[in-house]
C-alpha cells in the first residue's frame, strides 16, 4: 500500500469531514472518513456499489445518526447554516405518483422562508419559474409528476433546490436512469454555479466523465481512499485502490462489531 | 321529495344535530384520510380504529363514566401508542411493515375486547352503551357527546389547514423537508395525532370496523378526478359531507336504517362510480379512447386500401367495389359496413351507381397514411437494421400514430426518399 499522501485538505473549506464513522445496526459503513472540499469546487465522489457514498451525503446532512465524528459546513454545524445548503436527494426517494404538478413540486424548495399559514407569492413562483427556466422545463410547469421521464424528474428536482439559492450544493446520483442530453444539461448548470463561486458536491457513477466534469473527487470504499485536485488522485493506482475489491478485513470486522453489538467508538 | 323537504326543513330539533354531527365527522376523517392515502399508510386506520378499544375501556374503567371527553382522551392515547409502536417495532426489528400492522392491530384489540367482556359481565349499570364504539351511532350523537367530537373533528381539520404546506412537503419528501430544518418529527407526530383524533370521532359515525374505508375511501375516489393535493383534499371532504347528509337521510327516511353503515355504502358508490367514471383514468373513458383508436385504425386501413387500389390501375378516382377492397385486405362484412359508411359520412369516400370512389380529402388521407407507412419501413431497415421482409408489420402500427412533426423529421433523415424497402414508390405530398 502507497503512502504517499492522497487526502489532500484546504484551509477555509466549504466542507470539512472530520473522521466521521457511521453503522448501520452497528456494522461500520464508512470508517474515520476525513476530508475538506475548498470553496467553489465542482466535487464528485465516486466509488463502487456499496461503498457508502449516498451514506456519505446522507449524514453530511444529517439525515442519518453518526457513530463517531463531525461535520462543518463554511466553519459551522448544519443547523446554523441551513439556509445555504441545498440537497437533492435520490430520484427514487419518492413518490412520483403524489397528486402534484411539477410547479407543486418545485415551490416546496422555498417552504423553508415562508413561515406558517403563509402561502408561497408570486416572488416564490417567480423563483421557481427562473429556475424551471434554467432546467429548461418552463413548459412543464403544470404537468402532473407521474408524467414526466426519469430526466425530466432530475431536472425538477434539480430546478427545486435551485430556488434555494444556496452556497453549496449537495447532489445524490442526479445522473442515474438519465438520458445523455439531460445529463449533459445538468452538468453545463453545475459547473455555471460552480463558476458563480457555489460549491457543488455529486455522487457519481461514470469514471469515464470524472475528469470532464469535477474539479475534486473524492474516492471511496468502505473508507476515503483520495480526496483532492482531479489531476492529481484520479490515477490509475488510486482507482485500483478504490475499486479493487472490499477490503476483506475491515469487512469482517464490521461483520464481527454487528454480532457483538459493539459501538464504532468506546463511550469515553 | 316531501321526505327531502322534510328532512331539510329541520323542524325536527334532532335532525339538525344529526346532519351536523355526520357531516363534520365524515369531513373530518376524509381530510385527514387523504394523508394516509398518499403515504400508502392505508391500513394505518384500520390499526388505529381497533386500538382504540382499550382505551376507551380503560377510560371507562378509570373514570366509572361515560363522558364523552373522558372516552376520547382513552381512545387518543392507546390509538396513539399502537402507532408508535408499530413504527418502533418497524424500525428497530426484522419484522416488516405489514407484519407490524398485524400485529399491532391484533394485539390492541385483542386487549379492548377482553376488557369490553370484563366491563360488560361486571354488572355496571353505567356501561351500558358502551359498545356503540364498535359499532357507531352517528344517528344517535347528541348533547355533550355532539359536542365533543365535534371540537376534536374541528381540531383536526384546524390542523390541516394550518400545517397544509408542511405536512403535504413531509408526505412527499421527508429527507428534503429534513435538510429543509422543518421539524420531521415532530410534524409526522401531528400528523400521527390528528389521524387518530380523526379515526376517534369517525368511528362514533361508522363503528371500528368501517372506519377504515371512512379514512381512505373518500380519498381514493378523489385521487381519480384529480391530480393536485389541495383539490384532492377538498373533494374528499365533500365527498364525507355528501354521504354524511346521505347517511342521515336514510336512517331520517327508514329508521330502522343505521346511519353509518349506509354513509360507508355511499362512499362506496361514490368510489366506484369515480373507477368508472372519472376523466383520465376512468374505465369508461379508457374503453371509449379504445373504441375511437379501433375506429381510426379502420378508416385509415380502409382509405389505404383504396389508395392501393389506385395505385395499381393507374387512377385513382375510379370506382371500385368491396369485393376490390377485399382483396387488398382481409376486412369482415361488418367491418366493411362500419367502416364505409363512417367514411361516406365523414365525405372521404362517395358512391356512385352502387360503387364507391375516394373524395380529394380520401385520396390526400389515402396516401398519406400510405407514405407514412413506406417512410418508417425505410427508417427500420436504414436504422434499426431490420430485414426488408420484417418491417410490414411495424409500419401498420407506427403509420397511425406518426404526427405531422415527427413525419418531417423522418423526411429529413432518410434525407426525402424516394422508394420504399420494397422498392415501391414513397408518394409525395
Amino acid at each position: 500500500m502507497s503512502t504517499e499522501k492522497t487526502i489532500i485538505s484546504v484551509d477555509d473549506p466549504a466542507l470539512e469531514v472530520h473522521d466521521l464513522t457511521v453503522s448501520y445496526d452497528k456494522k461500520p459503513v464508512l470508517w474515520g472518513v476525513d476530508f475538506t472540499v475548498p470553496k467553489g469546487a465542482l466535487c464528485g465522489i465516486i466509488g463502487p456499489n456499496g461503498a457508502g457514498k449516498s451514506t456519505l451525503v446522507k449524514s453530511i446532512m444529517n439525515l442519518i445518526e453518526v457513530s463517531s465524528g463531525f461535520v462543518k459546513l463554511f466553519d459551522q454545524e448544519l443547523d446554523k447554516v441551513r439556509k445555504q445548503v441545498s440537497y437533492v436527494p435520490q430520484r427514487e426517494s419518492v413518490d412520483w405518483d403524489f397528486p402534484a404538478s411539477v410547479m407543486d413540486i418545485v415551490l416546496m424548495g422555498r417552504y423553508s422562508r415562508l413561515g406558517l399559514f403563509k402561502r408561497p407569492r408570486k416572488a416564490d413562483k417567480d423563483a421557481a419559474l427562473k429556475a424551471l427556466e434554467m432546467v429548461g422545463m418552463e413548459k412543464f410547469s403544470k404537468r402532473q409528476i407521474s408524467q414526466l421521464s426519469g430526466g425530466q424528474q432530475q431536472r425538477v428536482f434539480l430546478a427545486r433546490a435551485l430556488t434555494q439559492d444556496a452556497e453549496i450544493y449537495l447532489l445524490d446520483e442526479p445522473f442515474a436512469g438519465v438520458d445523455a442530453a439531460t445529463e449533459k444539461a445538468i452538468v453545463g448548470i453545475l459547473k455555471n454555479l460552480c463558476n458563480a463561486g457555489k460549491t457543488v458536491i455529486v455522487v457519481h457513477h461514470d469514471l469515464q466523465s470524472v475528469e470532464s466534469y469535477f474539479s475534486w473527487v473524492l474516492m471511496l470504499n468502505l473508507r476515503l481512499v483520495a480526496s483532492g485536485p482531479t489531476q492529481e488522485v484520479f490515477t490509475p493506482a488510486l482507482l485500483e485502490e478504490t475499486y479493487g475489491g472490499k477490503l476483506t478485513l475491515l469487512s469482517e470486522v464490521g461483520d464481527l462489531m454487528q454480532k457483538g453489538a459493539f459501538n464504532a467508538r468506546e463511550k469515553q | 321529495m316531501e321526505l327531502l323537504i322534510d328532512f331539510f326543513s329541520f323542524e325536527y330539533a334532532n335532525i339538525k344535530y344529526v346532519i351536523f354531527g355526520s357531516i363534520l365527522l365524515s369531513v373530518s376523517s376524509s381530510v385527514v384520510g387523504c394523508f394516509t392515502f398518499v403515504q400508502k399508510k392505508s391500513l394505518v386506520g384500520d390499526v388505529i380504529s381497533h386500538a382504540v378499544l382499550p382505551g376507551i375501556c380503560i377510560a371507562f374503567l378509570a373514570s366509572g363514566s361515560k363522558d364523552p371527553f373522558f372516552l376520547i382522551f382513552g381512545a387518543f392515547v392507546t390509538g396513539w401508542i399502537s402507532i408508535v409502536a408499530m413504527e418502533k417495532i418497524t424500525k428497530n426489528t426484522k419484522i416488516k411493515e405489514d407484519a407490524a400492522t398485524g400485529l399491532s392491530l391484533s394485539i390492541f384489540f385483542g386487549i379492548g375486547i377482553v376488557l369490553m367482556t370484563y366491563i360488560q359481565q361486571s354488572g355496571n349499570a353505567a356501561q351500558s352503551g358502551l359498545d356503540t364504539f364498535l359499532f357507531g351511532k352517528a344517528a344517535a350523537l347528541v348533547g355533550k357527546d355532539l359536542i365533543a367530537f365535534s371540537i376534536v373533528a374541528t381540531l383536526a381539520l384546524l390542523v390541516v389547514m394550518i400545517f397544509y404546506k408542511e405536512l403535504k412537503l413531509i408526505s412527499f419528501d421527508p429527507q428534503f423537508a429534513k435538510v429543509n430544518g422543518l421539524p420531521v418529527r415532530r410534524l409526522e407526530l401531528l400528523l400521527t395525532s390528528i389521524t387518530v383524533l380523526a379515526v376517534v370521532t369517525g368511528i362514533q359515525a361508522v363503528g371500528v370496523v368501517l372506519m377504515a374505508a371512512m379514512l381512505i375511501t373518500p380519498a381514493a375516489a378523489a385521487r381519480f378526478w384529480t391530480d393536485r393535493f389541495h383539490k384532492m383534499i377538498m373533494l374528499a371532504g365533500f365527498f364525507g359531507a355528501f354521504s354524511g347528509i346521505s347517511g342521515a337521510f336514510v336512517s331520517f327516511a327508514a329508521p330502522g336504517m343505521p346511519t353509518g353503515p349506509w354513509m360507508v355504502m355511499i362512499l362506496s358508490v361514490i368510489a366506484l362510480l369515480s373507477f368508472f367514471l372519472a376523466p383520465n383514468k376512468g374505465i369508461l373513458i379508457k374503453l371509449l379512447r379504445r373504441i375511437s383508436i379501433q375506429r381510426q385504425l379502420l378508416e385509415e386501413n380502409m382509405l389505404k386500401a383504396f389508395y392501393r387500389i389506385g395505385e395499381n390501375s393507374g387512377d385513382h378516382f375510379e370506382r371500385v367495389s368491396k369485393g376490390d377492397l377485399r382483396l387488398i385486405r382481409n376486412f369482415s362484412s361488418v367491418q366493411l359496413k362500419k367502416g364505409l359508411g363512417n367514411l361516406r359520412r365523414s365525405g372521404y369516400i362517395k358512391e356512385d351507381q352502387g360503387l364507391l370512389l375516394l373524395t380529394q380529402e380520401g385520396f390526400d388521407k389515402g396516401r398519406r397514411i400510405t407514405r407514412l407507412h413506406r417512410l418508417w419501413e425505410l427508417y427500420l431497415t436504414k436504422y434499426l437494421r431490420i430485414a426488408p421482409d420484417h418491417v410490414h408489420e411495424d409500419a401498420e402500427t407506427i403509420e397511425h400514430v406518426i404526427t405531422p412533426e415527427i413525419e418531417v423529421r423522418l423526411e429529413q433523415l432518410l434525407n426525402y426518399p424516394e422508394a420504399d424497402p420494397h422498392k415501391t414508390q414513397i408518394p409525395s405530398i
